[in-house]
């Protein structure tokens, strides 16, 4: 479904990403773990299109997004959420999806009502979304008054109302405790379920090895290892790049 | 009554600038260009009505049009600025379109006399309101449907997708834009929007005045135009309603016997609502503070929550 195709991003001199390969596909969980400073952060934000790729490209069913600027990926199906979490924190948890809103690609909405609509047309389908993240009763808070669990859920629902073919997940589960990653696998994994198709950006071991299909190793901005995790975990590569001097496995830094 | 009918009108146009500058703000735009447009809409409006004899109506709207027109160009190379640097670029086009009419010499004879804009002189016949039997009544009380209707559109645009939107954008750029929000549309519509209606405001100002000159768009205008979105905070287009009383109608007007030193205070205010309420003077707690104020049971209704 999503395919890139020897992306590389340099900043200067500094080859962050450095020709990668790699392909998601549809329904799947593909995790992308490495080091810090391994080019994962800069993959996703090339794929979100906050800035240019220096060679390669992305394609997404078969067609090349080019260097179409965020809001346009969110029009060809492709949606995320931040490793440091961006709500609009003066805004209500409702509003946050509400702006983030996209109906069913078959349902026609003129722009005038899409734009100048009352909040009532989306409500039951917007409170459907709440519900599943556990934010039913949390509609009409600010999102800054929200625990931080919530508010990454929050995010996460956000980047779900779209209707996005792909959801990248940026180190979702960065700052949480045990209980709140064990929440977020069941969440994933429900996802799933859905017919989602994810890619996982993560620190957290336990998270990465439970959720995913398969797993993409970076290290300096190259693949060095492909497979599902029980491959990963016995990759002798892998373990000294990775595990070997960066065993965090509780996700802190 | 007369005077009170002055203030009236005068409170009534900062509204409406303030108004414009809150449109903006709300995008997370701090733009000192609303002077520039608000010359633009005055100069346009003035002359369709003095020079061509257009009706009052007709000429406000093509006055609004006009300076809608520029909002529209500056909000382009605005995108690619922000913050102070914003600041910066909005008060150098209120300068090129301060100094483009105060070079502005376009006399024309009508009906026997020599009118129009004298360059540095001003233009001074803007003698709609009197020369058709207006009286001040009036000029007042159209200003201020205009500032109800502009009131109550802003008020709606909080109730639809196009709020929400706007305060995003505001609040978070890049999570906007990864949300599938065109920035560049919704800063530039923003623009457009806050030039209409800064132009309406310089429509009326001249029509109500008789007379402008480059001395009434100065940087002094535009820094009280988003200084009352600043002091009444984002909440909602009450509080800007209520700053421009308080510093039109109280700190200029009511203090006026304190001279020039109320200019300090101005200065003064700015700093301590900074200081006891960033949110503005009406933030979520102004109802339960202006209960506890006057003694009332506090009804909690203010809670953000």
């Amino acid at each position: 479904m999503l395919r890139l195709n020897n992306l590389a991003k340099h900043f200067g001199g500094v080859r962050a990403v450095d020709g990668v390969q790699i392909e998601v596909n549809k329904g799947e969980v593909l995790g992308l773990i490495g080091p810090n400073g391994s080019g994962k952060s800069t993959i996703v934000n090339l794929i979100c299109g906050v800035f240019p790729q220096t060679a390669g490209s992305i394609e997404l069913d078969n067609i090349d997004l080019g260097i179409k600027p965020p809001h346009q990926r969110i029009d060809s199906g492709v949606s995320r959420t931040f490793q440091n979490i961006r709500l609009f924190d003066d805004l209500t948890v409702w509003q946050n999806l509400w702006v983030a809103w996209r109906d069913a690609p078959e349902t026609e909405v003129s722009w005038l009502s899409n734009w100048f609509g009352s909040s009532g047309d989306r409500r039951v389908e917007i409170e459907k979304l709440l519900d599943f993240s556990g934010l039913g009763d949390r509609s009409n808070y600010k999102a800054k008054n929200l625990s931080f669990g919530e508010q990454r859920r929050l995010e996460l629902a956000r980047a779900m109302a779209s209707k996005p073919k792909l959801i990248v997940l940026d180190e979702p589960a960065a700052g949480m405790n045990s209980e709140e990653v064990r929440d977020l696998k069941i969440r994933i994994l429900t996802m799933k379920d859905l017919g989602m198709t994810v890619l996982l950006v993560e620190h957290v071991m336990e998270l990465v090895m439970n959720v995913t299909d398969r797993i993409v190793v970076l290290n300096f901005g190259k693949k060095i290892a492909e497979g599902t995790p029980a491959e990963i975990q016995n990759n002798p590569l892998v373990q000294k790049a990775y595990f070997g001097f960066a065993t965090n496995s509780d996700g802190s830094d | 009554m007369e005077y009170y009918l002055g203030v009236l009108q005068t409170i009534g146009v900062h509204a409406l600038l303030g108004l414009s500058a809150y449109l903006l703000l709300l995008t997370g735009q701090l733009s000192l260009a609303q002077v520039g447009f608000f010359a633009i809409g005055s100069y346009v409006a003035g002359m369709l009505t003095v020079m061509v004899g257009w009706h009052i109506a007709p000429a406000l709207m093509a006055g609004a049009i006009a300076a809608g027109f520029f909002a529209f160009l500056v909000g382009f190379p605005a995108l690619r600025v922000k913050g102070l640097m914003l600041v910066v670029a909005t008060i150098a086009f209120s300068e090129i379109v301060r100094l483009f009419f105060f070079n502005l010499n376009w006399r024309v004879q009508v009906d026997g006399l020599e009118v129009g804009p004298d360059s540095t002189q001003g233009f001074r016949e803007i003698r709609y309101f009197a020369a058709n039997g207006w009286e001040q009544f009036h000029v007042v009380a159209l200003i201020w449907s205009i500032v109800v209707l502009v009131m109550l559109l802003l008020w709606w645009l909080d109730r639809v997708r196009a709020g929400a939107v706007l305060r995003a954008v505001g609040e978070d750029e890049l999570a906007a834009q990864s949300s599938g929000v065109n920035l560049t549309m919704v800063k530039v519509a923003a623009m457009t929007a806050g030039g209409i209606i800064a132009g309406i405001a310089g429509g009326l100002f001249a029509h109500s005045t008789t007379y402008v000159d480059h001395h009434t768009f100065s940087i002094l205008l535009a820094t009280f135009a988003v200084s009352y979105p600043i002091l009444g905070g984002l909440r909602n287009v009450l509080g800007t309603l209520v700053a421009v009383i308080f510093i039109q109608g109280f700190i200029i007007e009511g203090l006026r016997f304190m001279g020039d030193y109320r200019n300090i205070l101005f200065g003064l205010l700015i700093i301590a609502a900074m200081n006891f309420r960033p949110q503005g003077l009406v933030d979520g707690n102004f109802r339960s503070d202006l209960a506890k104020l006057l003694g009332l049971k506090p009804t909690g209704g203010g809670n953000d929550a």
